[in-house]
């Protein structure tokens, strides 16, 4: 099961959720993905042993002064302007490549050679408990998240078929999208305010858009007002979990103290937790298999998902 | 020389656009004969990489001077690249801005004046904590 854990607005509590819901499941020795590359802290929680490395970068031109003719090709194709010819003189731009190869191949010289260009790094070793945990970090100042977190999301250092909870970035821009697609599973974390609802909205439109069913914890429930649970009930998505208000809880986790290891009363509410978002997607599964059969699935079956 | 000058309508008579990469509209002047022609600016609404678009377009039109408000990082290093003076100005005409660059009353810009941008299709806008 693949399990992605993300909230729309900031500061909402997913990485105090993803962790401990890792810490309440160790008997099945789950694996812990930090995809919020820009600013990953999971780590402060897990204390992982990081002993695997991984350099991630993107291929970019490298232009040979004396075959370059000057002629411009290559800022013609290239769709992110990251490459511009100037009096005859080649200027790459490697903050603005995409990788995408067009500059190379359109080359009528052949002056161009791709060399790589490290956006940042994959980390990964054992961490508390048995959970497995890695994470992406993005070198300071390198504006494209995305290819870190789709190679974090590929690499195998462990072995296949152990679930995975991926600890979202904030917001709703293509970090985060990368971080949702081919989950099982959204869990969005959100305050019961009218700033958790506002990016709470666009979450789960994003996450309709990709066709992936989502469950709502949510953090600091007592502050705020009663906006996210109509909402949900409007809706019909499933709240799956409330965590109160609580100094304490704050204080704990700003001293690096997952929730559940200072208040392991919460440990069977995580694991609850768990076991209501894996029979949501049996049946979501069980729903699918008539549509594999060639009919349709009702509309009824369908609202409280995509 | 062909002076260039970001703006927001296709006149003249139009206000300085301070934004390089994303201005609206160029205009551009025969500094000796006063003969002016607008471009719509194609890297207004690109995703990213505008500031090096624009300059791409403007080296294209053989400009060698250009004002506006601001340079971020990548539209300088591109500008100069092509040898094409900057200038920054606050506000004004086209029209009046052209009398400013002949009298040199204008600041050269000597270096980027604004931050990256990175357009608006992939971060948007920085972090949301």
């Amino acid at each position: 099961m693949i399990l992605t854990v993300a909230s729309g607005k900031g500061g909402t509590g997913k990485t105090t959720v993803a962790t401990s819901l890792a810490l309440a499941i160790t008997d099945i020795s789950p694996v812990l993905l930090d995809c919020d590359v820009e600013a990953p802290n999971a780590h402060i929680f897990l204390q992982p042993q990081f002993d695997q490395r991984r350099e991630i970068g993107l291929p970019i031109p490298e232009v040979d002064a004396v075959r370059c003719t000057g002629c411009g090709r290559c800022a013609e194709v290239c769709q992110y302007h990251a490459i511009v010819v100037m009096g005859g003189k080649v200027l790459v731009f490697p903050e603005l490549c995409h990788g995408c190869g067009s500059c190379t191949l359109q080359c009528p010289e052949g002056a161009i050679e791709e060399v790589p260009n490290v956006l940042g790094v994959l980390e990964a070793g054992p961490a508390k408990d048995g959970i497995y945990f890695a994470q992406g970090v993005l070198n300071v100042g390198e504006p494209m998240a995305v290819p870190v977190i789709r190679e974090l999301k590929r690499w195998r250092p462990f072995p296949e078929g152990r679930t995975i909870i991926r600890d979202a970035p904030p917001g709703n821009s293509c970090p985060v999208v990368e971080t949702i697609q081919g989950a099982d599973f959204v869990l969005l974390v959100t305050e019961p305010t009218p700033f958790g609802l506002h990016d709470l909205r666009l979450a789960i439109q994003l996450t309709r858009e990709l066709g992936i069913p989502a469950g709502v914890l949510v953090n600091r429930d007592g502050v705020g007002d009663d906006g996210v649970e109509e909402f949900c009930r409007k809706e019909g998505i499933p709240i799956l979990m409330r965590i109160p208000l609580d100094q304490r809880i704050g204080k704990a986790v700003a001293r690096g103290e997952a929730l559940v290891e200072a208040f392991p009363e919460y440990l069977p509410q995580f694991r609850e937790l768990y076991t209501q978002i894996q029979s949501l997607i049996d049946s979501r599964q069980d729903a699918a298999l008539p549509q594999a059969m060639g009919t349709r699935p009702s509309n009824d079956a369908k609202a409280g998902w995509s | 020389m062909k002076l260039a000058i970001t703006g927001g309508t296709p006149q003249f008579e139009t206000q300085l656009e301070r934004r390089f990469g994303r201005c609206a509209y160029f205009i551009i002047v025969d500094t000796e004969t006063r003969a002016w022609e607008s471009f719509t600016n194609p890297a207004a609404d690109a995703r990213g990489g505008a500031g090096t678009q624009a300059a791409q377009f403007l080296a294209n039109q053989g400009v060698e001077a250009v004002v506006s408000g601001d340079f971020g990082p990548n539209a300088f290093t591109a500008l100069d690249a092509a040898s094409i003076q900057m200038y920054s100005a606050q506000e004004g005409q086209a029209e009046t801005l052209v009398d400013d660059f002949l009298a040199e009353r204008l600041e050269r810009v000597t270096g980027s004046t604004g931050p990256a941008h990175h357009g608006g299709g992939r971060s948007q806008g920085g972090r949301r904590r």
